[in-house]
């Protein structure tokens, strides 16, 4: 594999702390992710993982630190403000509209793309048509590189897991977002669909030039995407560094082992 | 040899029957109607749309009779007062429920219900009023003199309007962002704000849509009977309607209307007579009660489907 190269910061969290009463989720978690990279987050069940991808884009909000997107600093997210200005994401339990068909979950995703007003989206014609049309190539265009042109019109509660899957990566695709963050996005997978995805993910971050945040279980999967890896557990960040720093360092070993590494 | 017996005018008779239960069912379905948009947007059972139809039919009234506006320009001014209806509520009530259960949303619109019918009485007076906006009344000669057979101008518009309406509604829900965005934020919530829909936006619009939809039913109710307060009565009608045509369809919505329409009156008219009456007070709701046992989800209301 050739060097990768990096652009500037894209994304950094700063000291976030985020508690439920008192029960404290993130303790003092800072890291920063680089433009065009593939930076995954890990650590056992119960670490903080999803927590810390829902204070990014600003489903949990933390009552310490900042966060710092493509240079304005916020204290806090707000979700429409993080996928208006390009943060997109998938689920770790799926979170489609069931009864849509895959060509609609897709459209969804091209919501903030698409501006003409609910007068001329309720007559149906004009702009709103032409609208329309154009983001619906958008949507097909996402389809052909998914492979999921067979299930375009399927209503997406019907189809199998790895397929649910591969759609709403698609949905967060559709809003071309420059940072993209994935929830485990392998999780429940076989070793073919997990190839596939995989791939797709190299694939965006290499076409589209997509940042993405990545969480996985899978550390195989984990070492060859990642260009760095952040570890937390029970809240707190263990680790920081490139997949082979990660990898031999004695306290992550400890976390996921319990025991000394032979 | 034995005969069916059928006279003609007996089939005429029928048929007759039959259409006015339609007609009546029709009205039914545009309560029920308004009910869907806002359950199917927001999971909530909006307990005050019947008093929603009330409301805008007496500010129509209202407008024209006080303010001595032409019906045009009343109408606007109305669906104006729907709007801003839908944003106060979304402000005052939906925004500081989120999150809650659905019973507290449920409790919330009854609040809005009696909240709706008091102001009604305070601004516009609780006398009954006659609402004429030109909707054509009376027999339709057409109907009489080719098939011999009654029925009235009105209930011909109001099917009409009914029909226009659906297809409308249908192609937004279907073939717009807007409409995307509604059906999105009834499926999963985070999903869809995270594609950057807002849900209060999708509240207001779905609010106003349905309380348009209100001023509709109450045009054609008030044009029938009269504006009264009994008009917010005709919301527990639409109650079967929805069993009936399952709480999340649009279509169902006016079949199920329809159905309940034509079986009551069908049954009070062939039934009645044996059982000593009024099987149109309760028939929509045994068959209501029917459906509950046998089949939950309605005729179009879709079933949840859930993977394991």
């Amino acid at each position: 594999m050739s060097e990768r190269t990096f652009g500037d910061t894209i994304l950094a969290v700063k000291n976030i702390s985020l508690s439920f009463g008192v029960m404290k989720v993130l303790d003092n978690i800072s890291f920063d992710i680089k433009q065009g990279e593939i930076r995954s987050i890990i650590g056992p069940n119960g670490a903080g993982k999803s927590s810390m991808l829902n204070v990014i884009n600003g489903f949990y909000h933390p009552q310490e630190g900042s966060i710092t997107f493509k240079g304005e600093t916020r204290k806090r997210m707000a979700p429409h403000a993080a996928a208006s200005h390009g943060i997109a994401r998938t689920f770790q339990n799926i979170a489609l509209f069931k009864g849509m068909s895959t060509l609609d979950n897709i459209m969804t995703g091209r919501n903030l793309k698409m501006k003409t007003n609910i007068f001329w989206q309720a007559l149906h014609i004009g702009p709103a048509r032409r609208e329309e049309l154009e983001n619906r190539e958008a949507a097909e265009r996402i389809i052909d590189f998914l492979d999921i042109q067979a299930i375009r019109k399927k209503p997406v509660g019907k189809l199998p897991y790895g397929l649910q899957k591969r759609v709403e990566l698609g949905r967060a695709l559709a809003a071309e977002p420059e940072l993209l963050l994935l929830d485990e996005p392998m999780a429940g997978m076989n070793s073919e669909e997990k190839e596939d995805m995989s791939r797709f993910i190299i694939d965006v971050n290499d076409e589209f030039g997509t940042t993405i945040a990545l969480i996985e279980h899978d550390m195989g999967v984990v070492m060859d995407l990642s260009d760095r890896v952040v570890v937390l557990d029970y809240g707190k960040q263990l680790a920081d560094g490139l997949p082979d720093e990660v990898r031999s360092n004695q306290a992550v070993i400890d976390a996921y082992l319990g025991v000394p590494h032979e | 040899m034995p005969t069916w017996g059928f006279r003609m005018s007996e089939v005429t008779f029928f048929i007759e029957v039959a259409l006015s239960g339609l007609m009546a069912g029709v009205m039914y379905s545009l309560v029920a109607l308004g009910f869907v948009l806002i359950f199917k947007a927001s999971g909530i059972f909006n307990f005050a749309q019947g008093v929603m139809a009330l409301f805008a039919a007496l500010t129509l009234v209202g407008f024209m009779e006080k303010f001595g506006m032409p019906a045009w320009l009343a109408i606007i001014g109305t669906i104006a007062v729907m709007i801003a209806l839908a944003w106060l509520i979304e402000k005052l009530m939906l925004r500081h429920l989120v999150n809650q259960e659905p019973i507290i949303l449920f409790m919330a619109t009854i609040g809005l219900a009696y909240v709706l019918e008091g102001i009604g009485d305070i601004v516009w007076g609780s006398d009954v009023k006659v609402l004429d906006i030109g909707i054509p009344q009376g027999a339709s000669d057409y109907m009489l003199d080719n098939f011999n057979i009654y029925i009235e101008k009105l209930e011909i518009f109001a099917a009409a309007t009914a029909g226009i309406l659906v297809v409308f509604l249908a192609i937004f829900f279907q073939k717009t962002r807007i409409g995307r965005a509604l059906r999105a934020v009834a499926d999963d919530h985070q999903a869809a704000l995270s594609v950057g829909i807002s849900l209060r936006t999708i509240w207001v619009i779905v609010w106003s849509v349905s309380g348009i939809v209100a001023l509709v039913a109450g045009i054609m109710w008030g044009s029938k009977s009269g504006v009264q307060f009994s008009l917010s009565l005709i919301a527990l009608k639409a109650l079967p309607v929805l069993i009936l045509g399952g709480f999340t369809s649009v279509p169902g919505a006016i079949i199920g209307g329809m159905i309940i329409g034509v079986g009551e009156k069908v049954a009070e008219v062939y039934l009645g007579p044996f059982v000593g009456g009024a099987i149109e007070n309760w028939f929509a709701y045994m068959l209501a009660l029917a459906f509950l046992l046998f089949r939950p989800q309605g005729l179009f209301g879709e079933r949840i489907i859930e993977r394991v």
